[in-house]
């Protein structure tokens, strides 16, 4: 079982930045709140392991 | 006085002067039975298998019209079987393995179940609820008719009880007059709004569900309406609601769910011309059907703090309450049955302390706890509680049009599967490096023999199942009987009975309890081991 990655891991952290506010260019809130949660879960299944999840779960709301 | 709450599909059992009504003295049974509702009747047959006088009261004449459950489950229908009367249940249900899903005007996906081969049951048939109670009422009459000790009064009202240390006295209302009998045991299956509850002032707790649903059942007239299960969320057609299900039963009769919210208006609602509306919308103009039966209801999740109050020992709806998403009600009545029965027995056969009882307490809590939580699941996903409970549903249901990794995640009811008891104190440590599935605790898995069903050969008594293992044949302790079942790899031409119960293990026995759950399981046999998994079983020692 692996763990959190909770250290810098990202290739290109201001890429990504760049990308995740482009794929919300133009559109209004309630079409946001349906991009972010598909991406969620897209991201969510990737991880799989639910050691993981719990752990990001917690990590987010703190 | 004497007015039906509903009215019957068929009368099975008219009212008849009873000898007790006669009596100056109270008649005293060992088991009295309090509904003849599904689980009522299913208790009767039980213990009237056991040999032990049991008397049902209702307050009707028979079972009641309308389909009520349509969707039974294998483990309740395996259950039915060790009763007697399966075959008929599968041979007169549906089975149907293809579902679609849709969100508002579109298909999301489909899916087919593809069941898992090597058991004599399906997954689950879809059938009309009075065929479910109709098929075990004749079973009753056949053990009757062998001599069990069974007996059924209709228009037995049970109106007021009085519980006692070593009996409960049971008033009761007929149509000639009240009458009182007593009982060793009594056992509440008057179902969801059970009076029983009521005159002992026991709670009932849980939430409710502020949504109710129209059901409509009907006949498709020139049918060639696909046996598959059809189910929308937010549909499209008007007024339809939040939610809508579709699934075939028996007869051509096709079960129709609508979720329409909480604030209706019932009566205008049930109007035929209204409820035609709505199935108009859906099914399009040119499908024709005749209305067979409708109703509103609504749900709620609860469950009785404890299931026993002494003397009293409740089962069924009585017990508790789940929404009907993954068809948990009546399913899960037969495992309270299925588990109260042998141990009841014991009782009162005088082979197992009192205490025996309260862990069917637990195990049918540690069961009823985890179907409420499958159902407010469903619920949940069905009905979003929340703008972000609602952006998350929509978004899983958005991917599964697209991405398999999202369908499982699609929660339109989960069926109902056997509660596994870990962690009950009947339970002997796991000492076997065998599947999963097979752990103390389970329900034994169904698996194809050589000649039948492996759980046919388990039957209804505490057995031994040997695999590729030495064991006497049978075993005696404390007065109770353990036979052995004794298979090798030759009995096994699927090899499903070795994945199912030795995985890696090259040999194993297992002591199986009456209601077919595992007590222990070990490599070989143990004189001594199996001995003290047995008493354990039983109640009378605890886990080392
Ligand atoms: C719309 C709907 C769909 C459902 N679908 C499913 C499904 O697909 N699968 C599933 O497993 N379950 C389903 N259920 C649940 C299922 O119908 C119940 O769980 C089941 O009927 C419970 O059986 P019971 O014997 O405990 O109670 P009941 O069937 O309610 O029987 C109780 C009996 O007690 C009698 N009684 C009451 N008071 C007294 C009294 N004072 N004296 C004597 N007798 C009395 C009543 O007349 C009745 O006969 C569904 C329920 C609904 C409403």
């Amino acid at each position: 079982m692996s763990e959190l990655t909770l250290t810098p891991n990202i290739d290109g952290p201001d890429d990504f930045y760049e990308d995740l506010l482009a794929i919300h260019d133009g559109r209004t809130k309630e079409e946001s709140d349906a991009i972010n949660a598909r991406l969620i879960l897209v991201l969510a299944n990737h991880i799989g392991d639910s050691a993981v999840l719990k752990a990001a779960l917690s990590v987010a709301v703190k | 006085m004497f007015d039906d709450r509903y009215r019957l599909a068929f009368k099975a059992y008219p009212y008849e002067r009873s000898g007790d009504q006669d009596q100056d003295r109270p008649v005293r049974h060992p088991v009295v039975v309090m509904g003849g509702g599904p689980i009522g009747v299913a208790t009767a047959l039980d213990l009237g298998r056991q040999g032990i006088p049991v008397v049902v009261l209702d307050d009707h004449e028979g079972v009641g019209m309308g389909s009520r459950a349509i969707c039974f489950a294998k483990r309740c229908l395996e259950i039915a079987d060790r009763y007697g009367c399966g075959e008929p249940m599968l041979k007169k249900g549906v089975v149907w393995n293809l579902g679609k899903v849709f969100h508002e005007d579109r298909k999301v996906f489909e899916f087919n179940l593809l069941p898992e081969e090597g058991h004599k049951y399906p997954a689950f048939i879809n059938m009309q609820q009075p065929y479910f109670e109709q098929f075990m009422i004749d079973e009753l009459r056949n053990l009757q008719a062998r001599g069990a000790p069974i007996e059924i009064r209709g228009k037995n009202r049970v109106e007021h009880v009085d519980v006692r240390d070593d009996h409960v006295a049971i008033d009761i209302l007929t149509p000639e007059g009240p009458y009182r009998i007593e009982a060793d045991w009594l056992i509440g299956c008057d179902g969801a709004n059970s009076p029983l509850r009521g005159m002992l002032g026991l709670d009932f707790t849980g939430r409710v569900f502020r949504d109710s649903f129209l059901i409509a059942d009907i006949k498709m007239v020139n049918g060639n309406f696909p046996t598959e299960r059809w189910f929308w969320f937010d549909p499209p057609f008007k007024s339809a609601g939040a939610s809508t299900l579709l699934h075939k039963q028996p007869d051509d009769v096709w079960r129709v769910d609508f979720q329409i919210g909480w604030d209706v208006d019932r009566k205008e609602e049930l109007k035929e011309e209204n409820i035609r509306a709505r199935l108009d919308a859906m099914l399009g103009p040119d499908v024709e059907y005749e209305m067979v039966w409708s109703s509103i209801y609504t749900f709620q999740c609860k469950r009785m703090d404890r299931f026993r109050a002494g003397r009293v020992i409740f089962a069924g709806d009585a017990a508790h309450q789940v929404s009907p998403f993954g068809a948990r009600g009546a399913n899960s009545g037969m495992q309270d049955v299925d588990n109260l029965g042998w141990k009841l027995g014991l009782v009162i056969n005088g082979l197992a302390p009192d205490s025996l009882l309260d862990t069917y307490n637990d195990e049918r809590i540690h069961g009823a706890d985890e179907n409420i939580r499958n159902s407010t699941r469903s619920t949940d996903f069905i009905t979003p509680k929340s703008d972000i409970s609602r952006i998350f549903r929509d978004a899983v249901l958005h991917l599964s049009e697209r991405h398999a990794f999202a369908r499982p995640m699609v929660n339109s009811g989960r069926l109902s599967v056997p509660c596994v008891y870990d962690g009950s104190p009947l339970n002997s440590a796991d000492a076997l490096d065998g599947p999963a599935r097979t752990r103390p605790g389970s329900a034994c898995p169904d698996a194809p023999l050589d000649d039948g069903f492996l759980l046919s050969r388990l039957g209804d008594d505490f057995v031994l199942l040997t695999i590729d293992a030495e064991a006497p044949d049978t075993l005696e302790e404390g007065g109770i009987v353990v036979r052995r079942v004794a298979l090798s790899a030759k009995d096994d031409p699927t090899g499903q009975l070795a994945a199912r119960y030795l995985g890696d293990a090259p040999s194993a026995v297992y002591l199986i309890r009456p209601d077919q759950h595992v007590a222990a399981r070990r490599p070989g046999f143990d004189d001594n081991l199996i001995r003290q998994a047995l008493r354990r079983a039983i109640g009378q020692e605890a886990q080392t």
